[in-house]
Parts: structure tokens; C-alpha cells; sequence
């Protein structure tokens, strides 16, 4: 056992240490192409590079970055819906990195997803009812057709839906209602695994709430396990156990909500909860911001060693020679960094994580 | 004198459907070197009413009433021609969406080098100085060679911020920025959060930021619009908004998103039901279908903004009594689900 796995096992979540979901190394790349006639290779994004973590059953477990870290990617290998270029990908301890397509079949039943845009996941031209069904067709259960209504309008009930609405089209429904079809479709063949994937950043505010807090519930009550996806760090650290913080490709920081809020202590971690506008003026006007200069650098061409030293306010020379292994550090968060934020550091520059110890 | 008024304006616009009150009676004003955030969701009118400002709305089947008035005169009243001696001189925009915003086919120094010469008989030269001027200002790094670029080799950021170039490349008196960060991530939206500030302080803009985030009006704001189905239901300082909000949506608003300062057991309070047609608006108060506290009166009757304790500063449209109001707030901020506020709290009987 690796020390990264020892201290995971320290962290334990409530839910207990029975791990669902176990990724080694996993890397996923992306050739870059000529687009004409002869195709040509020009190098490769490394789109996620060597990431490992546990997921265990019955937690929720955040996965946040920001544009292009490899948090969707993640995503998608662990449902195999992108072929891994390498690694473990294990589901109730059985490595499906490299199974073929016709084995995952069965292996889909124990995993849905939830995607972002509610417009375009909902096919415009089938009922509710249809698209809920769906999954039941695909894996021939429910064949009967009252059998198959009442299994569908049990679900639109569950999720908040009028069950009278059956043969109703997705365009007669608001966004909020759509993204709970979407769930809905998701949880009718009873996954073990749910994959939400920023399930509410295209939906009004007033209405992004009630999402998340049916999402809550559902975890609740079906003892789910889900893998919450998001750039809005205030909504993971609302809805999740403990949270993977990518950056170009890699986990840089993985903690329980309440130590990597209120202890971050990679300093890329810090300065994303340290740029999130706080919602109280006399907060916001107490706070040093954390800028991060610059953008993000191309993930086809990352920086050495450890990959966030160009914009890191305490990077040294190390830094950019030695690349730091995700390890435990004080508080117990592992992350992966040479020179950690002290609490001293965390309190003067995000006033947010003090509030809430 | 306030640099920039809107009085009463309403927009409308004919739809085979029937007539949408996209902006119906809003008034606001904002002074030089001031900056006013304007919150609401989608269809709320917030984008119509600025878009409005700079003319941007006219079509063969809109109307508009009321007036708005800008260094003496009415805007809604300029003829086209005049209307584009405003625009990019006297009040400039920063769109949500810098990719659409700039045209794809042309490099970013030439967009620039345009702006300048659509308002100033100077040479092209003269322009490009400018042009690379203000892209060293919003931070764009080598911009003496990036004048050559096209908009697609820019990062999101650094569009967003050739964006804020092109709008502050004239020096205008009012920049309005409609949901000017939405598409960027945290770290970025940090940064040009920063730049619109630090600009403002150092040339004086007046700004008006519309957004659907209360993180953002928070930090950048110094007075606050709520709009809902086409109005203001509050208005107020950013501190008082705050500190004591008044308006059920505002209360709604602000139990409806996770806080990275709330404890994290916290009951997110979603706001039931879904913003109105604006072409049906529901009877009385056009929150009342969504409203936890509403009582009778409240559908037959239309609330007027009105100050709060005579307070001039801080309008709400609520038909609750104001000590209602604060009773209901107080036991909401506290974390009470709505449903046990609204058992408890003995509601008295609405003023209308």
C-alpha cells in the first residue's frame, strides 16, 4: 500500500472505507493531427496525466478545476466512454480500463451520468416518457408496456416530475424540470454510480438549488455514490464528502471538504477559493485576493516538474526541477506541493475558509 | 446631477404570441465614478434595460416609454447617427461573450485601430499607439505584437480583455458590462474583476455591472438593483441589500446558493417554481406564484417601490409589513426553513 493510499485510509469518510471506485495512474491522451489529407502528428495533450484516487460507496466525491484540468475527461474514462491511453480503472475491484466494448454493456447498468446542458441531452423529438424509458429498452427489463409506465412515473415522481406529464415533449419543460428527466433517465436502471458532470452551471440561479438539493436526497435515500463534477467551488464543498482539486491534467490536492476548506494547502487550491466572490461586502472588503497571474498553460506543452510554478506565489527552484508527489500533509490532505500553505498563510489571504472553522 | 438617468422606462415588443414587457417602469441612475450592479435572472429584463441605453433595441416591433437621459439629453429620442457618436464615446459596452463579440476575420489591432477612428479624425498610426496603449493597460502581455493576432489565438481571458480595451479605447463616461465574467473561470474572472475596478478608481467610469451572481455585485458594487419579470423589486446601498434585505425574491436570491463562508450542513432554500411568461404576468405582485409568504391581497394587488423606514436609499416593491419583513429575514438568515418561518411568524395584515 502506497503512502497516498495509508493516508486516504485515515480519512476516512462517514460512509466507511468500502471503495467503489479505484483509478491508478490513469492517463488519458489526445493526439494532435494535421486536419487534410495526410494526417500528421504533431505532439499530444496529455489531457489527464497520471491520476489516482478512491471513490468509496456511498460518498460524494468532488472533482473541481478549471477549464481544461481534465475533471470531464476523468470522468469519461471512469465510464469508459473514452478509451484510457493507460492506467487501472477499477469498479467493485474489477480493472475495466481495457475491457472491450461488448463487455460493457452489463457494466453500464451500474453506471449513469448527468450531463451539464439539459437542452441538448434530451432528444426533442420523444416523450418524457420514452426517454426515460430508454435504458429499460436498451437492457431488455420492464418490457411490458404498464410494467414500463409505472416503472417511469415512479421515477418522474421521485424526482419531482408530475407523473401526468408522461407523454409530454422536453420543450414544454423549463430547464430545471429538464435536468431532472435527465436524472431521472440516469437513475432507471438503479446505477451504483452516478456521474454528474456541472449538472447545474446551465440553469438559473433560483433554480440551481433545487437540483442540487434533489441530487442531496437521492444520495440519501438510494445510498448512490456519486462523482460531482464543477468549476464552482461553492457548490462542491456544498454537496460533497471530500474533493479532488485538478490542474492541467493532475490532482494537485485531495482532502475531505472541511480540511480542504478550511485548510487548502496547495497553494493553486488556495488561490482558487481565495478568487470565488464572496457574497458579503464586509467580507469581500477584509479579503487579500490570491490573483493568479496569467491564464492557464497550454496542456500541450505543460510546464516541468510541478506544473503550477509559473503562477505560484511561493514557488522555488525546486519547484520547477522536482516534481512534488501527492502526499499527506499537515491536517491530513494530500497534496502535491514542495512548499504547502500554513494555516497562517490560508487565514490571512481567505476569509471564507476562517469563517467556516 | 447623476451622469447617466433611466426614468421610467418600459420596452415592449410585439410577438405573434402577444406583447412581451421585456422592461416595464424601471428607473435608476448612476453618478460619475460610482458603479451600480443590476442582479436578476434570465429574463428579468436586466440585459434589455442597458441594451436599451445604447439603442440596441430598436426593431420595427418594439416601443419604448420613459425617458433615458445622458449629459443633457434623452438618448431613446437620437436619431441613429447620433446614437453612434454615443456609443464607444460616451457609454461603452462589454458583452458576456467576447468570441462573438469580435469579428473572427479580423486581427485584434485593426478591430482596435477601428474603434479610435470611428470617433477621432486621427491618423492610423496615431490610433495603433492607443491601441497598443490600453492593451498594455487591461494586461495583455507583448501587445505591440499581438496587434497582429486574431481573436481565436486569445485565451477566454485574454479576449475578455481586449474586450474591456475596445470599450475604455475612447475613454467613456459609463461602461456597462453585462455579465462580463460568466464565461471565464474563477481565477480569471478574478483577474478582470480586478482590472474593471482598479480602472474605474483611476479614470472615473461610471459602471454598471449586470450580473446574476450577488458573489460579484458584493465585491464591485456600491448600490444595488434586483430586477424581477421586467422591474426593480429592490433597490439599496450593497451594504444595506446585505445587511437587511427586504424583497422575498432578494431573501430568495441569497438562501439559494452555497456559500463558501456558510457551514456546510446549511438547507440550501430553493426559490419554488420558475420566472414568469413576461408575456401572461401573473396578477398583483408578479412574484406572488413564488412567494413563501404571500397572502391574498397580493394577488389583486401591484406593489409600488417604495423607500424602507423612510429611508430614501433603500426601495423595496413588498406588500408585507415592513416589520413583517424583518421579523421573516431575521429568522431566515438564522436558517429556518421557509415553511416554519411561515408558520410562526404572525404575519399581520397587508397594508393594501
Amino acid at each position: 500500500m502506497s503512502v497516498a493510499a495509508s493516508a486516504r485510509d485515515e480519512n476516512r469518510s462517514p460512509g466507511g472505507g468500502d471503495v467503489l471506485v479505484e483509478v491508478e495512474d490513469l492517463v488519458k491522451s489526445f493526439p494532435i493531427t494535421t486536419s487534410y489529407l495526410v494526417r500528421r502528428n504533431l505532439g499530444e495533450v496529455h489531457a489527464v496525466d497520471g491520476v489516482s484516487f478512491d471513490v468509496r460507496r456511498g460518498e460524494t466525491f468532488g472533482i473541481v478545476g478549471e477549464s481544461g484540468c481534465g475533471k470531464s475527461t476523468t470522468a469519461r474514462l471512469i465510464l469508459r466512454l473514452l478509451d484510457p491511453t493507460s492506467g487501472a480503472i477499477r469498479f467493485e475491484g474489477r480493472d475495466i480500463a481495457q475491457l472491450p466494448a461488448k463487455e460493457l454493456k452489463p457494466l453500464r447498468r451500474e453506471m449513469q451520468m448527468i450531463f451539464q446542458d439539459p437542452y441538448s441531452s434530451l432528444n426533442p423529438r420523444r416523450t418524457i416518457g420514452s426517454i426515460i424509458s430508454e435504458p429499460f429498452a436498451i437492457h431488455g427489463i420492464n418490457t411490458g408496456e404498464s410494467e414500463r409506465k409505472r416503472a417511469v412515473q415512479d421515477l418522474m415522481d421521485r424526482v419531482g416530475l408530475n407523473p401526468e406529464h408522461y407523454n409530454r415533449y422536453p420543450h414544454e419543460f423549463s430547464g430545471g424540470q429538464r435536468q431532472r428527466i435527465g436524472v431521472a433517465r440516469a437513475l432507471a436502471l438503479r446505477p451504483k454510480l452516478l456521474i454528474a458532470d456541472e449538472p447545474v452551471s446551465a440553469l438559473d440561479v433560483s433554480i440551481q438549488a433545487q437540483i442540487l438539493n434533489l441530487l442531496r436526497d437521492l444520495q440519501r435515500d438510494l445510498g448512490l455514490t456519486l462523482i460531482f463534477i464543477a468549476h464552482d467551488l461553492s457548490v462542491v464543498r456544498h454537496m460533497c464528502d471530500r474533493v479532488a482539486v485538478m490542474y492541467l491534467g493532475k490532482v494537485v490536492e485531495l482532502a475531505t471538504s472541511e480540511q480542504l476548506y478550511g485548510h487548502p494547502r496547495m497553494p493553486y487550491t488556495g488561490a482558487l477559493m481565495s478568487a470565488v466572490p464572496v457574497a458579503d461586502p464586509q467580507l469581500a472588503a477584509a479579503k487579500k485576493r490570491q490573483l493568479l497571474l496569467g491564464d492557464v498553460p497550454s496542456p500541450t506543452n505543460p510546464p516541468k516538474a510541478c506544473r503550477f510554478h509559473t503562477r505560484c506565489w511561493k514557488a522555488q527552484e525546486v519547484c520547477a526541477t522536482q516534481a512534488p508527489p501527492l502526499e499527506p500533509k499537515d491536517g491530513g490532505n494530500l497534496a502535491a506541493c514542495h512548499f504547502p500553505l500554513t494555516d497562517a498563510e490560508v487565514a490571512e489571504r481567505i476569509p471564507s475558509a476562517a469563517a467556516t472553522r | 446631477m447623476a451622469l447617466l438617468e433611466v426614468r421610467d422606462l418600459s420596452v415592449r415588443f410585439a410577438t405573434d404570441d402577444g406583447v412581451v414587457r421585456a422592461v416595464d417602469g424601471v428607473s435608476y441612475a448612476v453618478e460619475a465614478g460610482r458603479s451600480l450592479g443590476i442582479v436578476g435572472e434570465s429574463g428579468s429584463g436586466k440585459s434589455v434595460s442597458s441594451l436599451t441605453i445604447l439603442g440596441l433595441t430598436r426593431a420595427p416591433n418594439a416601443t419604448f416609454t420613459g425617458q433615458v437621459m445622458f449629459e443633457g439629453r434623452d438618448l431613446l429620442t437620437l436619431s441613429e447617427a447620433e446614437m453612434r457618436e454615443v456609443r464607444g464615446e460616451g457609454i461603452a459596452m462589454i458583452f458576456q461573450d467576447p468570441l462573438s463579440s469580435l469579428h473572427p476575420f479580423h486581427r485584434i489591432g485593426d478591430q482596435l485601430i477601428e474603434a479610435v477612428r470611428t470617433h477621432h479624425d486621427v491618423s492610423k498610426q496615431a490610433a495603433a499607439d492607443r491601441a497598443i496603449e490600453v492593451l498594455t493597460l487591461v494586461g495583455i502581455p507583448e501587445p505591440r505584437a499581438r496587434m497582429s493576432a486574431y481573436p481565436h489565438e486569445f485565451s477566454g481571458g485574454m479576449r475578455q480583455r481586449t474586450m474591456i480595451a475596445m470599450a475604455l479605447i475612447n475613454s467613456p463616461k459609463v461602461l456597462i458590462a453585462d455579465e462580463p465574467t460568466t464565461a471565464l473561470d474563477v481565477t480569471v474572472q478574478a483577474q478582470i474583476l480586478e482590472l474593471i475596478g482598479r480602472l474605474q478608481e483611476e479614470t472615473g467610469t461610471a459602471v454598471i455591472l449586470i450580473t446574476h451572481d450577488l458573489g460579484v455585485v458584493a465585491e464591485m458594487t456600491h448600490e444595488i438593483a434586483v430586477m424581477y419579470a421586467g422591474r426593480i423589486v429592490e433597490r439599496a446601498p450593497t451594504a444595506d441589500l446585505f445587511a437587511s434585505p427586504q424583497h422575498p425574491y432578494t431573501w430568495g436570491l441569497l438562501r439559494s446558493i452555497p456559500r463558501l463562508d456558510a457551514s456546510r450542513d446549511e438547507q440550501l432554500v430553493p426559490i419554488d417554481g420558475r420566472p414568469p411568461s413576461l408575456i401572461n404576468l401573473p396578477s398583483g405582485c408578479s412574484f406572488h406564484p413564488r412567494c413563501a409568504f404571500v397572502r391574498e391581497a397580493h394577488k389583486r394587488v401591484d406593489p409600488a417601490l417604495e423607500p424602507v423606514d423612510g429611508d430614501p436609499t433603500h426601495e423595496v416593491a413588498c406588500l408585507l409589513a415592513p416589520q413583517t419583513r424583518r421579523e421573516l429575514w431575521r429568522r431566515l438568515a438564522a436558517g429556518e426553513p421557509p415553511d416554519r418561518v411561515r408558520a410562526t411568524v404572525p404575519m399581520g395584515d397587508a397594508r393594501a
